[in-house]
């Protein structure tokens, strides 16, 4: 089951016009801003598929921008998002892809400063959800029929047992899991998968582990 | 867990229990979160509905200049009582009209289930509400029962244009409003479905070819129509009529139809309306850019 709850279809609460086109879009660059944890000094945005075809008429582009600046998908500074992304010296590049994606509504987020960079696909599936398929070249395999959280971690040992022991603290029930990595020892990704919502207050506490270097909810 | 309205009919029958109870009780056992809670968000999104109505009906233009005023001119058109076929039902569509005048002027909407379809439901809510006279509890009744029904639509084929072509926006969304006229009227869980069904299969084939990609032209009038089109099908599920073909295959019917749809009638604006000489004229005016496809200027 893609969707789990009624406000998955009652709702979003969203500003115009589309709910995959705007406020998914919107969604898809707020998992990006808060994985790369501040406001990014450039973005080149991809879009493929419908994204491509009709994103200025949708506003795609103002909302993955406004979600680049921590816009909720009701937030009325979305119309205005890019020039305000200008004025914060955001430098921003659209490009229309022409490959064909497995999605129709697929946007590529590429992000950064100079303290490093950050690149997402994301996928706008209906109704304002998403799914965030990779992240950083790692292919990420979620079902997106649970809440998720994705943790950026340094390969250690005893980082996976740190995080999931918060979450058993919290009575939490972890249902897939996975653990990726480039390189040994270097930075690595755990995607979780749990059974209940994940409250802001766990995402700080798992974010104050040694050796987790970002916590990011993308699935509600 | 209801997976299927056959489900969902059932169990809210045996349990001699209203659809929305059944949508409210699984939201609680799924997110762990209070019945008072959960109210309590779809009174918000209620009130969000309530105020893009008002705004609506005060009249909007949407940036490009497509759309917006049609709402007020229906109202007028009411109250100068020549209307041919009867106040609520076209009170219903100019106030789905309304909502999705005020979604194409980049307002906020609440998404029912998606934001191009964002008006059939709040649109025949808030024109039975002055018909029936529901407590504010009954109007978020009716968000759940339509939720209910969305819910089914959306995991067993799809509320997405890209994916499935208007019939999954405008026709999920009138299906989830007639059903949920028919709770609201007093109709059992079954004529609810019967609605469902009945709306849905006058809503199967339709494409997403907005002109321009805007969510403008055709999107509002087909949420017009779509407000009509539950208005009609729950009148026929209270008198008694059964859709011969069971709601659930018709969901299935509607998901199989949008996997054979092609991508240029998927949201692309690439077939349809959209392809129009009209159409193309229209995209160029608002973008600034030569058309390749249609007429030539």
């Amino acid at each position: 089951m893609k969707y789990k709850s009624v406000f998955d279809i009652i709702g979003p609460v969203m500003i115009g016009p589309s709910s995959s086109h705007t406020a998914g879009a919107a969604r898809i660059g707020r998992v990006a801003r808060s994985l790369f944890g501040r406001e990014p000094k450039w973005a080149k945005i991809s879009f493929y598929g419908s994204f491509a075809q009709t994103y200025k008429g949708h506003g795609t582009d103002v909302a993955i921008i406004g979600g680049l600046l921590d816009f909720d998908t009701f937030d009325e500074r979305i119309i205005s998002s890019i020039s305000i992304a200008q004025t914060n010296g955001m430098e921003i590049t659209f490009i229309e892809e022409e490959a064909i994606p497995n999605h129709p509504n697929t946007a590529k987020v590429f992000i950064g400063d100079e303290h490093g960079e950050l690149e997402l696909v994301g996928i706008s599936i209906g109704g304002g959800k998403i799914e965030i398929i990779e992240l950083n070249g790692f292919e990420l395999r979620l079902s997106g029929h649970h809440p998720a959280i994705l943790v950026v971690h340094n390969d250690r040992f005893g980082a996976i047992a740190s995080v999931s022991n918060i979450l058993a603290s919290h009575e939490l029930n972890i249902g897939h899991m996975e653990v990726s990595r480039k390189e040994k020892g270097m930075l690595a990704l755990m995607t979780i998968e749990v059974d209940q919502n994940i409250d802001d207050s766990v995402i700080k506490e798992l974010e104050a582990l040694d050796h987790v270097v970002k916590v990011a909810k993308i699935v509600d | 867990m209801f997976r299927n309205v056959a489900e969902l009919v059932e169990l809210a029958s045996t349990q001699n229990k209203k659809i929305s109870d059944i949508m409210i009780e699984q939201e609680m056992e799924v997110t762990g979160r209070s019945r008072e809670k959960i109210l309590e968000q779809m009174n918000v999104n209620l009130t969000v509905m309530e105020q893009a109505v008002e705004r609506g009906l005060k009249g909007v233009t949407s940036h490009s200049g497509l759309t917006g005023g049609d709402a007020v001119l229906l109202q007028k058109y009411i109250q100068s009582g020549k209307s041919l076929c009867g106040d609520t039902i076209l009170d219903a569509v100019s106030k789905a009209v309304a909502t999705n005048e005020v979604n194409a002027a980049m307002g906020t909407i609440c998404a029912t289930p998606t934001a191009g379809s964002a008006g059939v439901v709040p649109g025949t809510l808030f024109a039975v509400r002055d018909k029936l006279n529901p407590t504010r509890e009954q109007m978020i009744s009716f968000l759940f029962t339509s939720g209910a029904f969305g819910f089914v639509v959306a995991n067993n084929a799809s509320i997405s244009g890209a994916a499935g072509g208007c019939q999954a926006e405008v026709g999920s969304a009138a299906g989830m409003a007639a059903a949920a006229i028919v709770e609201m009227a007093g109709g059992t869980p079954a004529q609810c479905a019967e609605a469902m069904a009945i709306t849905l299969k006058n809503m199967l084939g339709l494409v997403c070819d907005p002109v321009a990609g805007l969510v403008e032209v055709p999107c509002v009038k087909r949420n017009a129509m779509g407000a009509a089109n539950a208005m009609v099908a729950a009148d026929m599920a209270l008198a008694g009529i059964t859709s011969r073909i069971p709601c659930d295959e018709v969901i299935d019917a509607m998901y199989k139809i949008g996997q054979t749809m092609p991508t240029a009638l998927k949201e692309t604006a690439q077939g349809g309306l959209a392809a129009t000489p009209t159409g193309r004229r229209l995209e160029a005016k608002i973008f600034g850019i030569p058309h390749v496809h249609g007429e030539q200027q």
